[in-house]
């Protein structure tokens, strides 16, 4: 097939066949349709499959057992999930529940990419919940696929269903003469549809009977990683594709003014070959040839910008949000909250502060899109292809069935980064080129428009009595909503800036504050701050949590120091709820926690030890932690020596991604509390890369120990995200412990540290 | 128009069409249309675009074309290869030991940085066959990881150092 016949955006059927690997045409990495993974599992058959699938705009009925899985000619089975790989392993612990229902093992399940012309709506891949999400409609549809499958092997081998077994996806019948026939599932539907409603009665297999869930089979896409052989979206090239950069004031100014265009001199970027520069509204960008002409045309193009000097700048951040006039709404309000602090004997109060923080992806995102008239290709690393589909569609002026979205993976987002902000960019690119344009955003871009995680003021108030029963407990919490509006559309088409309404996420969580404990008197209440005075923002790993958590765990140990007591047994004597017990017991084992008051052990020495215990979660599962540290009381540094983080996800579907994901998740919050802070003036932000904006290194990494709490008899829940609030109580408190300070700022830089100290 | 300028990737020579100063990053991902280095930063901050230059450690988004022209550089795809020629094996391995110890571990999250992480390891235990845990902290410091896979990392290492044995 020659090259010039695949444009992608055409749709056309010979752009969707399947490719097994790149078509190297003209010295490009080419890319018709989709191909590594698609064949992972080795079937051929796929293609049948996938071509009529891929012919029409999705997303394919939920109805339909087609919708959900592919048996092919050689025994194995394609899974069509709606939830993307980021790295977490999620789709493997999905395609362990199909293979289970389906009893295939694991070599014969595969899934492909998402993919808005095949894969179905489930949702956007957030909250950590692929599995709670996902994995009810894939148990089911794997159970009544095997249910028809068996039907059609009674008739075949002229047997009672009752009296079928199967394995590896052959099913079996012995005779009466102790013979024995079988039949595959390949041979009995291969690559043939199902069609058959999917009406979600078939019955599940036992718990009890499961071979594959709760056991670890290794991932299926880290031998491709290590070799180079992994398709990341960097790498993914188009026909007849420009490269394309834009071209943005260094660092995002105040969300609700944008930026505009004060001048821009075109012919500066005359001397850099094939270079065209691309404008539409305040969007500009850059295309060439060669990529290094587009760098080099977009760092060379002369341009300034109107940028208002409205923000507070970061030193001014907490006083400016807590000075706003806020919409405000109460989150939870039980008891008599002003009358039991009244009495308690014990009263406790603080106000906290918490940076905006980046996703920084270790990888700029990027976008391809071939936009044409009436149709539109973007690939893209979307968390949710059908949503960033309508976004793509209000952009381009295309109806959303003509525009389709593919996802390829880049590096972790853990959020909603710049992915939707960059496949806008690369679709606008291209509408304006006229042709396929594949757009890399630089380490700026990635850095300094971001939508990060906002900002935090919480005010707390905790109270508990003579006995070490928490009585009453407050929180006041001020931060802006998530951003609704992507750059790219705000430049180009003048979209104004615009927030989310409220959400779960975005609000005071009920059960990070407090709601571990069983606590009589409670209120707590959400400021929201005007977020188009700010800078942008979204949901970052983990939203908010680290902050509440900072605040009020801090809080619970400074109520058990007063009342004297150990802050792990203070706990208990708070918790009613077996969940949050078993992980609070976890972790105190696991890091052999030794019972006294928290900073009971002070002394003068240069370097203190201490060590701290936290609670926490997002939005569901329950998180427990311990941190041990050291402080240089001379220098201010913090040494995170050993982190220990315990996560009750219900059924832990595949318990060693768990434990990979809470050993990233303790040693990612270290570095958001020890290192991470989005700095700006009162124009724009000033933390563009790796040295303004610095992460935790290999010599600070502290050992970690990760604890699956396993509940197979709980509903599997979010497993991603789950331990962070609770890491970064137990740094907090580890603090306190080594030096009887609290701190009320983060992150605890040594310049902090030593003011806390009285050193500063 | 091709220009003049030749150099030996994975120990295959080609000539290249970029500029001489175009960054050897581009080249190899663009020209030579190799997965391993890959586009982090291009500020040599974080090691996402790291090759073996003469068997060192570069970062090729800041490394021009023409400074590795009659040198030997070797990707994540040729590590396999430069470690049998390095160690004289008669048959080229399918993995070299880094890369089987990561798989061993399961070290990878996203896997992004792992082309960095694996020719820093490469590299350093060319060097220090049995690196204590202190050596494999230093040499692995400027490789950024956001997914927080270093605890993984450092056992990988271990395990290939102990592999060697």
């Amino acid at each position: 097939m020659s090259g010039t016949k695949m444009s992608s955006a055409k749709l056309a059927p010979s752009a969707l066949f399947p490719r097994r690997e790149f078509l190297k045409a003209g010295g490009a990495l080419v890319i018709g349709f989709s191909m590594k993974g698609f064949l992972s599992g080795g079937a051929l058959g796929a293609q049948g499959a996938a071509i009529s699938r891929g012919l029409a705009a999705g997303p394919p009925d939920p109805k339909q057992i087609d919708t959900w899985l592919a048996i092919h000619a050689d025994n194995t089975a394609t899974v069509y999930i709606g939830y993307v790989e980021l790295g977490q392993g999620s789709t493997t612990s999905l395609l362990q529940i199909a293979a289970e229902e389906l009893d295939l093992d694991m070599g014969q399940v595969s899934t492909i990419r998402l993919d808005t012309n095949i894969t179905p709506n489930q949702g956007g891949t957030y909250s950590s919940s692929s599995i709670a999400r996902g994995s009810p409609a894939i148990r089911t549809a794997a159970a009544e696929a095997r249910q028809a499958l068996l039907q059609l092997a009674s008739k075949k081998l002229d047997a009672p269903i009752e009296r079928l077994t199967v394995s590896r996806g052959t099913v079996g019948v012995k005779d009466s003469t102790g013979g024995a026939r079988s039949v595959t599932y390949g041979e009995l539907v291969g690559d043939k549809p199902f069609s058959l409603a999917f009406t979600g009665s078939a019955p599940l297999k036992p718990v009890a009977d499961y071979k594959l869930v709760g056991k670890s089979p290794t991932r299926n896409d880290i031998p491709d990683k290590v070799s180079g052989k992994y398709v990341y979206l960097q790498h993914v090239r188009l026909l007849g594709m420009v490269h394309g950069r834009v071209v943005r004031p260094r660092g995002q100014g105040v969300y609700g003014a944008g930026a505009k265009i004060a001048s821009l001199d075109e012919t500066s970027v005359a001397g850099v070959p094939g270079a065209r520069v691309l404008r539409k509204g305040d969007f500009v960008g850059v295309v060439a040839e060669r990529e290094w002409d587009a760098v080099r045309a977009a760092q060379q193009l002369k341009i300034t910008w109107d940028m208002p000097a409205t923000l507070p700048g970061s030193d001014g951040l907490y006083d400016a949000m807590r000075a706003e006039k806020t919409t405000d709404r109460i989150v939870l309000e039980r008891g008599d909250v002003t009358g039991a602090f009244g009495q308690a004997a014990h009263v406790v109060s603080g106000n906290y502060h918490a940076p905006y923080q980046a996703h920084a992806g270790f990888g700029p995102n990027g976008a391809l899109a071939d936009v044409k008239a009436d149709s539109a290709l973007v690939i893209c690393s979307t968390q949710d292809v059908y949503a960033t589909r309508n976004t793509l569609a209000g952009v381009l002026g295309i109806p959303a069935p003509k525009v389709r979205v593919q996802y390829y993976e880049g590096s972790g987002t853990y959020g909603h980064s710049c992915y939707d902000d960059v496949a806008q960019a690369a679709a606008i690119l291209s509408q304006l080129a006229g042709k396929p344009v594949r757009l890399q955003f630089m380490r700026w871009d990635e850095h300094g428009w971001d939508n990060y995680g906002p900002a935090h003021v919480g005010e707390i108030r905790a109270a508990a009595d003579a006995d070490g029963k928490i009585v009453a407990y407050q929180y006041d919490g001020w931060h802006h909503n998530w951003s609704a509006i992507e750059t790219s559309a705000q430049l180009a088409l003048g979209t104004p800036a615009a927030e989310w309404r409220l959400g779960a996420a975005q609000q005071v969580n009920p059960t990070d504050c407090g709601g571990m404990y069983d606590i009589p008197n409670v209120r707590l209440v959400n400021h929201q701050v005007p977020g188009l005075k700010y800078l942008k923002g979204a949901w970052l790993r983990s939203p908010l949590d680290l902050s509440f958590s900072f605040a009020s765990e801090q809080t619970i140990d400074e109520l058990a120091r007063l009342t004297g007591m150990d802050a792990y047994k203070f706990r208990r004597r708070n918790i009613k709820d077996e969940r949050w017990m078993g992980v609070l017991d976890a972790v105190a084992q696991a890091s052999r926690w030794e019972s006294r008051p928290p900073a009971s052990k002070l002394s003068d020495a240069k370097i203190a030890s201490g060590r701290g215990i936290g609670l926490g979660t997002h939005l569901t599962s329950y998180g427990g932690a311990v941190a041990e540290i050291e402080v240089n009381k001379e220098t201010g540094q913090i040494a995170v020596k050993h982190m220990y983080g315990a996560i009750d996800a219900g059924l832990a579907v595949n318990p060693a991604f768990i434990e990979n994901q809470i050993s990233g998740q303790l040693v990612q919050t270290v570095s958001r509390m020890l290192h991470e802070e989005v700095t700006f003036n009162k124009t724009n932000v000033t933390s563009l890369d790796w040295n303004s904006y610095p992460i935790l290194r290999f010599e600070e990494c502290p050992e970690v120990t990760p604890i699956v709490v396993q509940r197979v008899d709980q509903k599997s829940t979010g497993a991603g995200e789950e331990v962070m609030a609770a890491a970064a109580g137990a740094i907090a408190n580890a603090f306190f412990d080594a030096t009887g300070v609290h701190m009320r700022e983060f992150p605890l830089t040594p310049n902090r540290v030593l003011a806390a100290l009285g050193r500063g | 128009m091709r220009g003049k300028l030749k150099i030996r990737v994975n120990e295959r020579v080609t000539e290249i069409a970029a500029a001489p100063h175009t960054p050897l990053l581009y080249v190899l991902s663009d020209e030579l249309q190799l997965q391993g280095p890959r586009f982090g930063c291009g500020l040599a901050q974080c090691g996402s675009c790291s090759v073996l230059v003469n068997g060192e450690e570069v970062r090729s988004c800041v490394t021009p074309v023409s400074a590795v022209a009659g040198k030997s550089v070797t990707t994540l795809e040729g590590l396999p290869a430069w470690y049998a020629k390095q160690k004289k094996l008669a048959k080229v391995p399918a993995l070299h030991p880094v890369q089987q110890a990561f798989i061993d571990e399961q070290a990878v999250q996203c896997g992004y940085c792992f082309n960095g992480m694996i020719i820093q390891a490469a590299e350093l235990l060319s060097k220090t066959p049995q690196p204590t845990e202190a050596q494999i902290r230093t040499a692995m410091n400027g490789h950024l990881c956001r997914c927080g896979s270093y605890p993984r990392v450092i056992k990988a290492i271990q395990r290939a150092a102990e592999a060697a044995r």
